[in-house]
């Protein structure tokens, strides 16, 4: 048996297994990756040669669903690859599967997904963060060692924290967005899970770079990632931002990252206090621009072109409005509700106008900070993985999860999620750093050096052994 | 700004969306919920801030996004139309529109 094979069985084998406990799949593709593996061996040097690996069910794969986690999609499969998905294969990898996720990546902990809520491996009591629930449980339970996300509000990092994992948030035109179904268009990135610095970084270099299929991928050279990684930090300029270290911040949480701050210190990094005067009203700015955004996007979702459409609606109109009745979930509804009302006549100017005004000042604090420091540091998410059910009565409450994420979506700036220590309830905890625009060398680096220094090495109770 | 149930019923007729009773009356109230919310943002002066326009960076906006005018092959009628739900004769086939 060849050793690509063999990876791909054990990915396949733990998926199938694990699958009952933590609803991470939705769909197992064993037949083709299986022959894909087999085709490989010939080509070992390509950068994921046989690297097995998950991706989330909102980033399109020939061949494979794409449901997005909703019944509208159900059933869909696309006639084309994204991007990243071609990038990914050029370069070795096998894609094992569609992982599960809030319906249209629209949640924190993954309940809205149609399917079923995805289980943290940590304590399958726990949600696993969201909306990329399902990629980062696949990680975390060692199913695969790497995994595609997507990030509009910290969709990759805050379920990367819940779940001990590392979760990247690149740049803003980093990577091209074309074949992943869009949610809102100016804050959604694709995204990295990893269970070290390494392979995201891996992974990352693959993905990146200018596509002629998404005008909004920048021109701008695509580092080497892996050859910038480094221990040796002395000098670094760390902001730490200590008013948002005070409201709301669970206390362990608020400790553990800390902490982390205290290990950039004694690694050399020099500790600058930063301000981000305008962070508290990004919730407000996202969930005014992200659902405008969204009502937008998801008009194209009316039962002619594909998917599902509503039976019983002899009228055109009529059918519309039964297949997204439907179709969409109660989450998505609520946001493509919201964004209508945003921007309907006479209410535009009044939120989405102020918004996007606000928006330009979240960003001039980041720019203001990054003359003072290379990154920023802190915590990823504001409580750990919370009890399946606890939140879901409670939209405003969900939202505010994302009160450390969101920044970085509406800057446009790249973040990554580092895990660093375990609650007193064995629940992860993770830190987050933020960069200037394209700096993710300098966060993988700073990453680097946290991990080697502090490995983080604890396993979920729900773990699929080491891969040989 | 409080927000009434025609006001809901009147949006979700906006959103081509059909919303039954139970829906109104659940949606009602969190949107206005969560607009009240919003609302904190005028707290803020930004009579002299220029909009964000999107979420490009200063390099993306100066990227180049044309391309050569070259034909390419598309995807064709077969592939468009197999994910459709209801085809017929090389069509998207839909219920009546008046």
């Amino acid at each position: 048996m060849t050793s690509s094979r063999k990876k791909i069985e054990f990915s396949l084998n733990a998926a199938e297994k694990l699958n009952a406990t933590l609803n991470a799949f939705l769909e197992i593709d064993r037949e083709g990756a299986l022959r894909r593996a087999d085709q490989l061996d010939a080509h070992s040097s390509q950068p994921l040669a046989g690297i097995p690996i998950a991706i989330k069910d909102n980033i399109c794969v020939r061949g494979l669903q794409t449901s997005c986690g909703s019944r509208i999609l159900g059933d869909y499969h696309p006639p084309y690859n994204a991007t990243v998905i071609n990038r990914l294969l050029d370069a070795g990898a096998v894609i094992i599967g569609k992982t599960n996720c809030d319906e249209f990546a629209m949640g924190s902990s993954n309940e809205n997904s149609a399917f079923g809520p995805v289980r943290n491996p940590w304590n399958t009591s726990k949600v696993p963060g969201g909306s990329s629930g399902g990629s980062a449980a696949a990680v975390a339970a060692g199913i695969v060692p790497v995994a595609l996300g997507s990030d509009t509000g910290g969709s990759v990092r805050q379920p990367a924290a819940l779940c001990g994992v590392v979760g990247l948030k690149p740049t803003y035109g980093r990577n091209s967005r074309y074949g992943l179904v869009a949610f809102a268009s100016s804050l959604d990135q694709v995204g990295v899970f990893a269970r070290n610095v390494t392979d995201a970084a891996r992974v990352l270099g693959v993905i990146a770079g200018r596509d002629v299929h998404d005008a909004t991928t920048a021109n701008v050279p695509v580092p080497d990632y892996v050859g910038s990684l480094a221990t040796d930090i002395k000098g670094a300029r760390v902001g730490f931002p200590q008013s948002l270290f005070r409201v709301g911040l669970d206390y362990e949480i608020g400790k553990a990252v800390r902490a982390v701050v205290d290990v950039y210190r004694e690694l050399g990094a020099e500790i600058v206090d930063v301000d981000l005067p305008h962070a508290r009203y990004a919730i407000a700015v996202y969930y005014i621009i992200a659902t405008a955004e969204a009502s937008s996007n998801l008009a194209r979702f009316d039962g002619v072109r594909y998917g599902f459409r509503a039976e019983d609606a002899p009228e055109l109109r009529q059918m519309y409005r039964k297949t997204r009745e439907e179709g969409f979930g109660p989450e998505v509804k609520r946001r493509i509700m919201l964004g209508t009302y945003v921007l309907s006549a006479g209410y535009y100017d009044a939120y989405y106008r102020k918004a996007q005004q606000v928006r330009t000042l979240i960003k001039n604090d980041f720019l203001n900070a990054f003359k003072q420091c290379d990154a920023i540091i802190t915590p990823t998410s504001p409580t750990h993985a919370f009890s399946i059910g606890e939140k879901v009565d409670d939209p405003l409450a969900m939202y505010l999860n994302d009160i450390y994420t969101v920044t970085a979506n509406l800057a446009g700036v790249p973040g990554l999620s580092v895990p660093c220590a375990l609650s007193s309830g064995q629940l992860p905890i993770g830190f987050q750093l933020l960069g200037p625009y394209w700096s993710e060398p300098t966060l993988f680096k700073l990453a680097y050096a946290y991990e080697q220094t502090r490995p983080f090495t604890k396993k979920p109770p729900v773990f699929a052994g080491e891969m040989s | 700004m409080p927000i009434k149930e025609s006001d809901i019923e009147k949006i979700a007729q906006l959103a081509h969306l059909e919303l039954d009773e139970a829906e109104v009356k659940l949606f009602g109230p969190q949107i206005a919920e969560i607009v009240s919310y919003v609302e904190q943002l005028n707290e803020l002066d930004t009579k002299n801030v220029q909009p964000a326009l999107g979420g490009l960076t200063p390099e993306g906006e100066q990227t180049d996004s044309s391309r050569d005018d070259e034909l390419e092959p598309s995807l064709g009628q077969a592939t468009a139309l197999e994910e459709a739900p209801d085809p017929a004769e090389g069509y998207f086939r839909v219920p009546k529109v008046l």
